[in-house]
C-alpha cells in the first residue's frame, strides 16, 4: 500500500496536481502559472513569486508556508500595499490554482553553493 | 588664438622701469626724515600727497588689456573667450540656427576645444549628459538650445537636474528684434522671455544685452550653478546680439574673474545642539540621501559615523557611504533610532513616516516609522532654493534641530562637536553599539545572498543574477555604475563592494524617466578621461525617449557598457493601472499583452541590440537564458576596453 501511495502521488505532482487538504481540490500547478499570469501577480511578485524590495516589501511567496485558507484569506481582504482580489475577479479554484503553482517552486540553493555569491565580500 | 587671461594687467615691464625712475624723485628718503632738521619737519604738508609713479601710471596708462573689443570682431568670439576662462570641457548640444553665431565661434575661433561640442540628437540628452557627467567629474558642462522648441525638448532633463541639485549652465538662443530677424521660422521659434518655461526649475537665468553684460552674465551664471544648492542656470542669448560686432561704447571689454564662492555652513550653535544629541542618544541612526558629492565627503561621514557607531542608512540619491562598511544599515533601523541625523534628505516626511496606496480615491495610509519622543535633526541646503510651483520639496516634516548648510562643508564641525560632546561614560556603551551593528550587518549581507539565490535559474533571467554576472566579470576593473534606469531590486547596492563615491551616482532626482540613458554617457564621459570602466544598468522604456543619444556616445567614443534590465514594459505604471483594477474590482484588460494596456512594450518586441548596432555599437541579444550572460558580458567587456560601446539585451524579471 505504501508504494502504490508514494506512486499515486508522484504521478500526481508529474501531472502538476496537488491534493490541497483544506480545500478538497486538486488544484493545478500548470493552470495555476497560467491564472499567476492573467491576474497580474506576476507584476508585484515576479513570474517565480520570488519578490522584490521595490514592490512586494522582499517578501518571497514562492513556496509560501501559508495554508490555502490563510493564503486565501489574504488575498481577499488584504488592504496593505498589496491590492486584494475578490472571488468575482479571481474565483476560488484559480486561487487554489495558483496556490499550487506557488507551492510548485524549486528551493533555491544554498547561496554558499553559487560562486557568484558566495565569492562577493 | 583666444585670449585667455582674464584679468586687466598694468604693463609689468613699464611698471617696474617708471617706478624704478619715479621712486628716487616721489619717495620719502628715510636717511634724509631721521636727520632732517626742525625747519623742514615744520614745512607744511599738502592736503592731498601727489600719486606717486605706481598710482600716475595705473591712473593714466592704457592697460595692456587682450584686445577683446576690435572693429568688426564678432560678439560671439568675444563670447567664446568668456566661456573659456571657467573650467568647460564639453558642450553636448543639438544644432539649432538661434544659436548658429556661438555655434561657428566655438568651432571655428574656439577650435573646439574647452569646450568640445559634443553632437546630441535631442535637447533632453544634451542636458542629461551633463548631469550624469558632473555627478562623477565634480563639473558643470555647458549645453545650447534652440531657445523654443529645443528647450521644450529640455525640460524634463532640466528639471531632474533641479531636483538632484546638479549644475548645468544653459545657453538658449533667441532673437529679439522683431523688427529685424528673419520672418518664418526664425520668428515662430522666438519668444520675448525663452527662459520663462524653466524658471520654476532653474536657480537663476538671465538676457545679457551687450556683449560686456554676457561676461558678466556668464561668469556670475558659472557661480551660481556651481555654489552649493548647486543647480542648471540659463541665460538668453539674442542672436542679433551674437551675430553682430561686439560693440564695446567706448569702454574696453573686460571678463571678470570667476572667483569659487565657499559653501554655506550650518550654523555652529545648531551643530552644537546636534552633537549635543547625538553624542547621548542610545540609539542614533544617520540617514544620507544627496549629502556626499566627493571622495572627501564620504570619508567624513565615515569618520563621524565611526565616533558614533552610528548606523547609516544609504537613500537612493548618491552611494553617501561604503556598501561594505559594517554601519552600512537598511531603513528598518529607522524603527528603533532615539536621534535621526538626516543629512540632505529629499524626502525627510517619507523618511520618518510610510505612506500606503491602498485607497481607491488616492488618499491612502499614512503611518508613523519612528517611536514617539524621537529628535531629528536635519542638514540641508534645499532650502536655501525652495520655489513654489514644482513639489519636489515634498511634504512638510517638522525637526528638531533644523540646520541650513552644505552637508559636507558643516561635517568638519560637526565632527569636532561630537567628539567634544560624548561624555567618558558614554565610550563603553558606544564600542558595545557599534559591535552589535557589526554583527547585524554580517547577517543581513548572508540573508541578502540567500535572497539573491531564489530564482537563479530563472527565464526570464532574476535582476539578481544579471546583476552578479555583470558584476563577476567587472569586479577587477575600476569600475563605475554610471546610471541604473527602472528598478532592480537595489542588487548593486545590496551586493557589490562599493567604496569610492564614483561607483555609484545616485538616481534622476526628479524621476523622469529617460535619464538613464544620456546620463550613462555622460558618466562615462567623466570615467574615460579617469581610465575607468563604465557599466549601466539600462531600462528598456528609459531608452526608447531619446534613444539618439546611443549614436552621440558611438561617434565620441565614449566607451560603456549597457546591460539592459528588459522587462518589456513602464513597469511602474503596469502595477499602476492593476492597482487601480483592483481598487474598482474588475480584471485588468491586458489586449494581447502580459500587462494592462498602455503599459506594455512588447508586440512586437523591440530588438535594441539592432538598433545600438545601427548607431556604432557592439550589441548582443535577446538573452533569455542565464547560462548564456556570463560569456556574453565577458565579451562585452573586451569590446568596451577596446574603446567601443557596448550594449547587451537581456530580458529580466520585472524588479
Amino acid at each position: 500500500m505504501r508504494k502504490i501511495s508514494s506512486h499515486i502521488v508522484g504521478a500526481t505532482l508529474a501531472a502538476g496536481l496537488l491534493a490541497i487538504p483544506t480545500a478538497g481540490i486538486a488544484a493545478s500547478a500548470e493552470n495555476g502559472r497560467t491564472a499567476f499570469i492573467q491576474h497580474g501577480c506576476w507584476e508585484c511578485h515576479g513570474f517565480e513569486g520570488q519578490g522584490s524590495t521595490a514592490t512586494s516589501g522582499g517578501k518571497v511567496i514562492a513556496d509560501t508556508k501559508l495554508p490555502l485558507d490563510a493564503f486565501t484569506s489574504f488575498v481577499r481582504n488584504t488592504n496593505g500595499a498589496m491590492p486584494s482580489f475578490s472571488a468575482k475577479v479571481v474565483p476560488d479554484a484559480e486561487l487554489a490554482d495558483i496556490y499550487a503553482y506557488l507551492q510548485s517552486r524549486p528551493q533555491p540553493k544554498p547561496a554558499k553553493d553559487i560562486a557568484l555569491l558566495s565569492e562577493v565580500p | 588664438m583666444p585670449n585667455t587671461d582674464s584679468s586687466v594687467k598694468l604693463n609689468r615691464r613699464k611698471f617696474l622701469a617708471a617706478a624704478a625712475v619715479a621712486g628716487a624723485a616721489g619717495a620719502v628718503d628715510p636717511a634724509r626724515a631721521a636727520t632732517t632738521g626742525t625747519s623742514e619737519a615744520q614745512a607744511r604738508l599738502p592736503s592731498a600727497i601727489p600719486p606717486n609713479a605706481r598710482v600716475a601710471i595705473a591712473e593714466t596708462d592704457v592697460p595692456d588689456v587682450p584686445p577683446y573689443s576690435g572693429e568688426g570682431r564678432p560678439a560671439s568670439d568675444f563670447m567664446v573667450d568668456v566661456i573659456k576662462t571657467v573650467d568647460i570641457k564639453y558642450a553636448p548640444a543639438n544644432p539649432a540656427s538661434s544659436y548658429r553665431a556661438l555655434h561657428e565661434s566655438l568651432i571655428d575661433y574656439g577650435g573646439n576645444t574647452m569646450p568640445e561640442y559634443l553632437t546630441c540628437m535631442h535637447e533632453e540628452s544634451g542636458v542629461g549628459i551633463a548631469h550624469g557627467y558632473y555627478k562623477i567629474a565634480g563639473k558643470p558642462l555647458l549645453t545650447l538650445c534652440h531657445g523654443t522648441v529645443g528647450l521644450q525638448h529640455a525640460t524634463m532633463a532640466v528639471y531632474n537636474a533641479f531636483c538632484d541639485r546638479v549644475p548645468v549652465i544653459m545657453i538658449n538662443g533667441n532673437d529679439l528684434d522683431a523688427a529685424y530677424r528673419p520672418p518664418g521660422v526664425p520668428t515662430i521659434h522666438s519668444a520675448q522671455d525663452i527662459n520663462a518655461i524653466i524658471r520654476d526649475f532653474t536657480k537663476w537665468d538671465d538676457t545679457p544685452v551687450s556683449a560686456q553684460a554676457f561676461a558678466q552674465s556668464f561668469v556670475r551664471a558659472y557661480k551660481i550653478a556651481t555654489t552649493p544648492p548647486c543647480a542648471p542656470v540659463a541665460l538668453s542669448l539674442d542672436d542679433g546680439l551674437a551675430q553682430g560686432p561686439v560693440r564695446d561704447f567706448g569702454q574696453p571689454l573686460y571678463i571678470p574673474e570667476y572667483v569659487p564662492e565657499a559653501p554655506p555652513q550650518g550654523d555652529s550653535s545648531a551643530v552644537r545642539e546636534a552633537a549635543r544629541l547625538l553624542a547621548n542618544a542610545e540609539h542614533p541612526v544617520i540617514v544620507a540621501d544627496r549629502a556626499i558629492n566627493t571622495q572627501k565627503g564620504m570619508e567624513l561621514l565615515v569618520e563621524l559615523a565611526e565616533v558614533l557607531q552610528a548606523p547609516v542608512v544609504r537613500q537612493r540619491a548618491r552611494l553617501n557611504f561604503p556598501t561594505t562598511h559594517y554601519l552600512s544599515r537598511p531603513e528598518s533601523v529607522i524603527r528603533q533610532a532615539d536621534v535621526i541625523l538626516g543629512l540632505e534628505l529629499s524626502d525627510y516626511w517619507a523618511t520618518v513616516n510610510s505612506f500606503t496606496d491602498n485607497n481607491a480615491q488616492g488618499v491612502g495610509t499614512n503611518q508613523r516609522r519612528v517611536k514617539p519622543g524621537t529628535k531629528l535633526i536635519s542638514i540641508s541646503a534645499s532650502g536655501l532654493i525652495t520655489k513654489s510651483n514644482y513639489q519636489n520639496f515634498e511634504r512638510f516634516q517638522s525637526v528638531d534641530v533644523p540646520i541650513s548648510g552644505d552637508v559636507e562643508a558643516t561635517l568638519p564641525a560637526l565632527i569636532e562637536a561630537v567628539k567634544s560632546a560624548i561624555p567618558a561614560d558614554r565610550k563603553t556603551a558606544i564600542a558595545k553599539r557599534g559591535e552589535a551593528v557589526r554583527a547585524d550587518h554580517e547577517k543581513g549581507r548572508d540573508a541578502t545572498k540567500q535572497m539573491a539565490a531564489i530564482a537563479w535559474e530563472a527565464s526570464p533571467i532574476s535582476t539578481a543574477r544579471m546583476v552578479m554576472e555583470l558584476y563577476g566579470q567587472i569586479k577587477d576593473l575600476d569600475w563605475s555604475l554610471v546610471a541604473q534606469s527602472g528598478n532592480v531590486s537595489g542588487w548593486p547596492l545590496r551586493l557589490w563592494p562599493m567604496e569610492k563615491y564614483y561607483k555609484w551616482t545616485g538616481t534622476s532626482g526628479g524621476y523622469g524617466v529617460g535619464y538613464g540613458l544620456p546620463a550613462s554617457v555622460g558618466g562615462a564621459l567623466a570615467n574615460r578621461d579617469e581610465g575607468r570602466f563604465s557599466v549601466s544598468i539600462q531600462s528598456d522604456g528609459d531608452l526608447m525617449y531619446a534613444p539618439g543619444a546611443l549614436w552621440t556616445a558611438a561617434r565620441h567614443k565614449i566607451p560603456l557598457l549597457a546591460v539592459m534590465h528588459n522587462n518589456r514594459g513602464y513597469h511602474q505604471e503596469v502595477m499602476h493601472v492593476q492597482r487601480l483594477a483592483n481598487f474598482r474590482d474588475r480584471p485588468a484588460n491586458k489586449g494581447s499583452d502580459l500587462g494592462p494596456i498602455g503599459t506594455s512594450i512588447m508586440n512586437p518586441d523591440i530588438e535594441y541590440h539592432k538598433l545600438a548596432e545601427s548607431v556604432g555599437w557592439w550589441a548582443k541579444g535577446p538573452i533569455k537564458d542565464p547560462a548564456e550572460l556570463g560569456p556574453a558580458i565577458k565579451e562585452a567587456v573586451a569590446v568596451v576596453k577596446s574603446g567601443q560601446p557596448a550594449l547587451l539585451n537581456v530580458w529580466t524579471q520585472p524588479r
